[in-house]
């Protein structure tokens, strides 16, 4: 049966986190993402969670590191600048190993930038945009039903795994209405957590959550584990969805609301007789290499469009490794790019 | 009050405020209603006065809104990259002025209904409607009870009544003739409970034909004037 409701992107992140199992949300407002709070602020005190907004960005990222260490599901959401003061926590809690979910709705920068939407976020989500060789899982969806279809699932893989998963999306998605399709119950997968810190009431040894190693021999050793850990995940939970691509003169490669745009683009150059495709990387980290393996005979050339100035092109060179040209056209600043920006670049490119 | 049986919405007030939970669908019918007003009016001024939401606004319209003569007023720096929530002083203006038809594009929940309040002394006590927009298919406005608390929050903050209801129930492309009827039920209770009337169920324009002959109350089409980039 289900429900079906028109809702905001941010608030079916918040949904979707609460039919998850999350019960503790801690954060800090920050447009274009404050609906999370909002919504968190109305909806947790009904399911008997905890919503607390935080002095800042640095303790919720911290209060998220508490709540983890408890086994417990838990979430913290903001947008660019926010999730730069949460790098230190992120860090940290990447290398006590702690399951939790991070929501950043990309807003245009480098600094305060401004509050229209931007994708200049990928360097800092996907390389490591705190210290230490970690990673996120990075999932990026491209509708408001995707945003709650992943939003549930980056809880699983959190669990699953032992890691942080980030949702990385754009003030669009963020902020535009679309029809969701909300299922009765969630699968919410169960995992061991016997190594939360939740009193052990005297029947085992105490559970150490920290990311300190003195002995560099062991911090070796843990990062040796970090390292088999995300080759399980690159090996494992690589998604994407490829579109048109059967017999595409160029491959388009986009996330977010900008796979919406190109589209739209694919439609607008059907019409006047030009073969493009879509590949869109549903995974960012891991970055869906199997993809590229699958389309990279077909094009004469990959074209990313980005609203940055050209972050993920550098994987989409990387994934298709000398094998067909790489392009790139973006927007920057909160400005999104049109049919038109992206159908010129096509025509460039092709020499129409 | 205009009587329910009328085919056409009609504004009979000078100003005409639009408020509601956030997302029912209020900035794209105070665009409408703009248009509506200016074919028999002069002098219209439409002023997107939301403080909560940072961008899909009414100010979006604002290049056809103004080619047709309509004025358009919207905080300082909407749709920019800052969010400062910055009125404009024309709109006092206009509410207190005899002649200038305005139609206020009020922001979500009570958040946003609370700049009225500092319109209070200047909008015309016995000149007025405020509209209380909902969508049904929202998730906070899908029962009576939940829906009366918007009204008396927004009522609160604003210190202005509600006087009229808009049953603006739909799903974007995906709406059938049941989502409206669906909405319509749940203004009927309000009306019931609250003695405010109803003054249309709105429809985006196709689906006017199969609805008008199922209501006895006016139908508002709208044209979609706020759009996704894609």
């Amino acid at each position: 049966m289900g429900q079906k409701l028109l809702m905001k992107g941010n608030e079916v992140i918040a949904e979707a986190a609460v039919r998850a199992g999350c019960r503790h949300y801690f954060g800090y407002p920050i447009t274009p993402q404050t609906e999370i709070a909002h919504y968190m602020a109305k909806r947790m005190p009904e399911v008997g969670g905890v919503f607390l907004q935080a002095e800042s960005e640095v303790s919720a990222i911290n209060m998220v590191y508490g709540a983890a260490s408890t086994g417990k599901r838990v979430m913290t959401s903001s947008s660019s600048p926010g999730i730069s003061l949460k790098q230190e926590g992120i860090s940290y809690a990447s290398g006590a190993e702690l399951p939790a979910v991070i929501v950043n709705i990309m807003r245009g920068g480098p600094g305060l930038g401004g509050i229209q939407p931007s994708q200049s976020d990928y360097f800092q989500a996907t390389k490591g945009g705190g210290h230490g060789d970690y990673h996120m899982v990075v999932l990026a969806p491209a509708s408001v039903q995707e945003l709650y279809e992943l939003t549930v699932e980056a809880f699983n893989i959190a669990d699953r795994y032992r890691i942080l998963t980030m949702i990385l999306g754009d003030g669009v998605l963020g902020q535009m209405m679309e029809v969701v399709n909300f299922r009765d119950e969630e699968k919410i997968e169960s995992s061991d957590k016997s190594w939360a810190a939740c009193g052990h009431e005297n029947k085992r040894e105490h559970n150490t959550i920290t990311s300190i190693h003195i002995d560099p021999a062991v911090l070796e050793q843990w990062n040796l584990r970090y390292q088999k850990k995300y080759q399980a995940i690159i090996e494992n939970e690589q998604r994407y969805e490829l579109y048109n691509c059967e017999d595409a003169d160029i491959i388009l490669v986009a996330y977010g609301s900008v796979a919406r745009i190109c589209k739209g683009v694919i439609k607008e150059a059907q019409a006047q007789g030009i073969k493009l495709g879509l590949l869109r990387p549903i995974t960012l980290w891991p970055f869906p290499v199997e993809g590229f393996e699958k389309v990279v005979n077909i094009p004469k050339a990959f074209l990313t469009v980005e609203m940055s100035a050209g972050q993920m092109v550098e994987d989409v060179k990387l994934a298709s490794n000398g094998r067909k040209p790489v392009y790139f056209t973006g927007r920057m600043g909160g400005m999104i790019p049109t049919v038109d920006n992206v159908l010129s670049k096509v025509k460039e490119i092709l020499g129409r | 009050m205009p009587s329910r049986n009328e085919d056409k919405l009609t504004f009979t007030k000078r100003v005409n405020i639009f408020c509601g939970h956030y997302g029912s669908g209020k900035s794209e019918i105070s665009v409408n209603a703009a248009v509506l007003i200016g074919q028999t009016h002069q002098d219209v001024l439409m002023a997107d006065m939301d403080i909560v939401n940072p961008f899909f606004r009414s100010i979006d319209a604002r290049n056809a809104l103004e080619a047709l003569g309509i004025k358009v007023a919207a905080p300082l720096f909407a749709n920019t990259n800052v969010d400062v929530p910055a009125l404009v002083p024309e709109v006092s203006t206009a509410l207190r002025s005899k002649e200038r038809h305005v139609i206020l594009d009020v922001g979500g929940d009570e958040d946003g209904a609370r700049v009225l309040g500092r319109y209070h002394l200047d909008i015309p006590q016995d000149d007025y409607d405020m509209f209380f927009v909902f969508n049904r298919a929202r998730p906070l406005t899908r029962e009576l009870n939940e829906t009366l608390n918007y009204i008396r929050e927004i009522e609160a903050a604003s210190r202005q009544k509600v006087t009229r209801l808009i049953n603006n129930t739909h799903y974007l492309s995906e709406t059938t003739v049941n989502d409206v009827l669906y909405g319509l039920e749940l203004a009927k209770e309000i009306s019931r409970e609250t003695g405010i009337p109803l003054a249309a169920t709105c429809v985006m324009e196709g689906l006017e034909g199969e609805l008008a002959s199922r209501l006895d109350h006016p139908v508002f089409v709208l044209k979609k004037n706020i759009l996704l980039p894609f």
